[in-house]
């Protein structure tokens, strides 16, 4: 069995956004506009966050790529009513567009916010409709949306081995957010297979799951050195 | 010979709003469709443009929609109340009023639950959770319950209508054919009386549990996430209570206005408003006790995204809202009527429109402050929530279709049970039965 996971270097991220600009592109996420992001509605599969460490002058930013960390226990899975959203066998939290209805529970249950509402039909300004990838299907509005890992480059991986009659080399697979991490920050690969980088990653001690105590289980490690662990700077309540 | 006369005085000030129609309710109809009118320019604007037109965003997925949903499920725990406990516990005082009270609980769950229409991003598929239920998700158990509920509730209201609708059919009014359907061969005999009150004590008794499970499982839909003091086990409880305390203050609301319009003043009394109030006092207190357990709990737990929830209920955005629903829940109710002089039936309307007012606002700080303030830190800051022109449209929309259904239903049925008034011992029924003092009526 294979489960796919995620291991991401924080201390290796530039913050270039390279991996932001690459997943909108690769899955046909849209341009929201300056208008719907001023209002809180961008959709972005990838996001960065920023983490300000210290005060002046001895004072650092950290950047976290956020993406679905396509949990183990997903609660968004357990609240859809019509099951929109389900965990496939090889550990993907997947989105049915057609069968979404559109009540937004699983936005709410997620404590990632990961998960976009399309609150208007996607548009993509010309000439940028000719980036559509057609590998991927143009979501419409009313329904939810989210990180799939690029499935469909899980998938033509899978398919080119079985052709070539072999299992799934460690690597081969990317998405394209790994693809195009100019520092190779992102690991991609089988958790299942002990031997696989990705694996390799999430057990070194530089590895910390996000919000771990919740108990939702998630595929995606981020590492970071020792000095910095734990000191996620809390942000202080408003 | 004085029996009967009484009775047909009864009969005859009871139906008078069904048979005649004066220009009142045509302005009133109009008004009415007017601002109804208005919300559904809005739905159709929503419906050609997405979500987009509502000012909902990430993280506030859930805005003005979802707290009408949980407010207008809330006041239809009035016809409960009123009705089937203080039928079951044998309270003389509640003959006149049980009606009104399910009468709001079967048009406010209408209301209710049609918000999940505009608040889907896809309602054309609303049906969908019926032939593709996922048995794990807390909307699916809201689906069921309120179903039930709405159907348990339907019954509830009709089967004391019976009577009453022969009455109707008899006097061979206007709708002659539809109250005959509806009376289904009712004739008054010995053994249908006693076949009725069985069906209604049944439902009674059945109605009660239902009616806790819809509110607890609203609250659930909430409660069930991992979202910051949503995520906590007080929520079942706290919303029954809400309800019912809502459900009394819309009652208060609807008589004092019905009273006037028909002439209703013999049968919705200071009796009736008074134990109303003394119900309307002890709900308060509850509902205070519960608002001060849940906040403790989070401040003493002082767990990092929690405070954020609580510090901006406290002293932050939602402030203002907060601070006005504790005074209107709790303060203004208890400053009021805990005390006899001002226990009046003008001081509990003005009680019943603050709880009112307190308890919309209670929901929209729950659905709100916690939405806006996810697990995931970095997003605090990143939507706040206006509700937008169309959410208030619809909003008011609702109220004014809440009404609407409210005052059709009262030019075609009698508002109070004439066949159980008829019944009720003298000193209830009597007209103009006076001030009673509250001790004396403890029923």
């Amino acid at each position: 069995m294979t489960t796919w996971g995620m291991a991401i270097d924080v201390d290796r991220c530039t913050g270039c956004e390279a991996c932001v600009v690459a997943c909108r592109g690769e899955n046909n996420v849209p341009i929201d506009g300056p208008e719907a992001t001023s209002k809180g509605r961008t959709t972005e599969w990838l996001r960065i966050e920023r983490f300000i460490e210290g005060t002046f002058p001895r004072v650092r930013m950290r950047f976290k790529p956020v993406l679905c960390v396509h949990c183990d226990n997903a609660p968004c899975v357990k609240v859809c009513p019509v099951s929109a959203t389900y965990e496939s066998e090889d550990g993907l939290n997947a989105q049915i567009h057609p069968r979404c209805i559109g009540t937004r529970a699983c936005a709410h249950a997620c404590p990632y916010t990961v998960r976009f509402f399309n609150w208007s039909e996607p548009s993509w300004e010309a000439p940028l409709e000719q980036t559509i990838n057609p590998d991927v299907a143009i979501r419409w509005k009313g329904i939810m949306e989210k990180c799939t890992f690029c499935v469909q480059r899980i998938r033509r991986g899978e398919d080119q081995a079985k052709e070539e009659a072999r299992a799934v080399r460690d690597g081969e697979i990317d998405p394209a957010c790994a693809q195009s991490c100019p520092t190779r920050a992102i690991t991609f690969g089988d958790l299942d297979d002990p031997d696989s980088q990705v694996s390799a990653l999430h057990r070194s001690a530089r590895a910390e799951l996000p919000l771990a105590d919740l108990g939702t289980g998630p595929r995606v490690a981020y590492l970071m050195e020792g000095e910095w662990r734990g000191s996620v700077p809390a942000r202080e309540a408003d | 010979m004085e029996a009967s006369r009484r009775e047909k005085q009864i009969e005859d000030s009871l139906l008078r709003h069904v048979v005649e129609t004066g220009s009142g309710f045509y302005i009133v109809l109009v008004v009415l469709l007017a601002i109804i009118a208005v919300g559904g320019l809005a739905w159709m604007r929503q419906l050609r443009d997405g979500l987009s037109v509502a000012s909902m965003n990430q993280p506030v997925y859930w805005g003005l929609y979802i707290t009408n949903y949980i407010f207008f499920i809330g006041i239809s725990h009035a016809g409960t109340l009123i009705s089937a406990i203080l039928r079951l516990t044998g309270a003389e005082w509640r003959r006149p009023i049980t009606r009104v009270a399910e009468v709001i609980t079967v048009v406010a769950l209408i209301m209710g639950s049609s918000n999940i229409l505009w608040h889907l991003g896809r309602p054309e598929l609303a049906y969908l959770p019926m032939i593709h239920p996922q048995f794990l998700s807390p909307l699916i158990w809201d689906v069921g319950a309120i179903s039930l509920y709405i159907t348990g509730s339907i019954i509830y209201l009709y089967l004391p209508l019976i009577p009453d609708l022969a009455l109707l059919r008899d006097r061979g009014t206007r709708f002659k054919g539809l109250y005959t359907i509806l009376a289904v061969g009712w004739d008054g005999s010995e053994r249908q009386h006693a076949r009725l009150e069985k069906a209604i004590s049944f439902m009674a008794v059945a109605i009660i549990p239902v009616a806790v499970s819809v509110h607890t499982v609203v609250s659930w839909t909430l409660a069930m996430t991992l979202v910051p003091m949503w995520h906590t086990a007080i929520f079942g409880p706290y919303f029954v209570v809400g309800a019912i305390f809502s459900g009394i203050a819309a009652l208060m609301i609807a008589m004092a206005i019905l009273r006037k319009v028909f002439h209703l003043e013999e049968y919705f009394g200071p009796l009736q408003f008074n134990n109303l109030s003394l119900l309307l006092v002890t709900m308060s207190c509850l509902w205070a006790y519960f608002t001060f357990a849940e906040h403790l709990t989070a401040w003493y737990g002082h767990e990092h995204a929690e405070m954020a929830v609580l510090n901006s209920r406290l002293s932050g955005a939602f402030a203002p809202y907060f601070w006005f629903m504790i005074v209107s829940c709790f303060v203004i109710p208890m400053g009021i009527l805990a005390f006899k002089r001002t226990r009046t039936i003008t001081g509990s309307v003005i009680a019943s429109v603050f709880v009112l007012i307190g308890m919309w606002l209670e929901r929209f700080i729950i659905v709100i402050s916690s939405a806006s303030h996810p697990r995931s830190e970095q997003m605090w800051d990143a939507g706040t929530y206006t509700p937008s022109w169309v959410e208030i449209a619809m909003t008011a929309s609702e109220f004014a279709a809440f009404i609407l259904f409210y005052v059709v239903f009262a030019k075609l049925f009698p508002l109070v049970s004439i066949w159980e008034v008829k019944e009720a011992p003298p000193e209830v029924s009597e007209p103009g039965a006076g001030p009673v003092d509250a001790a004396s009526v403890q029923a």
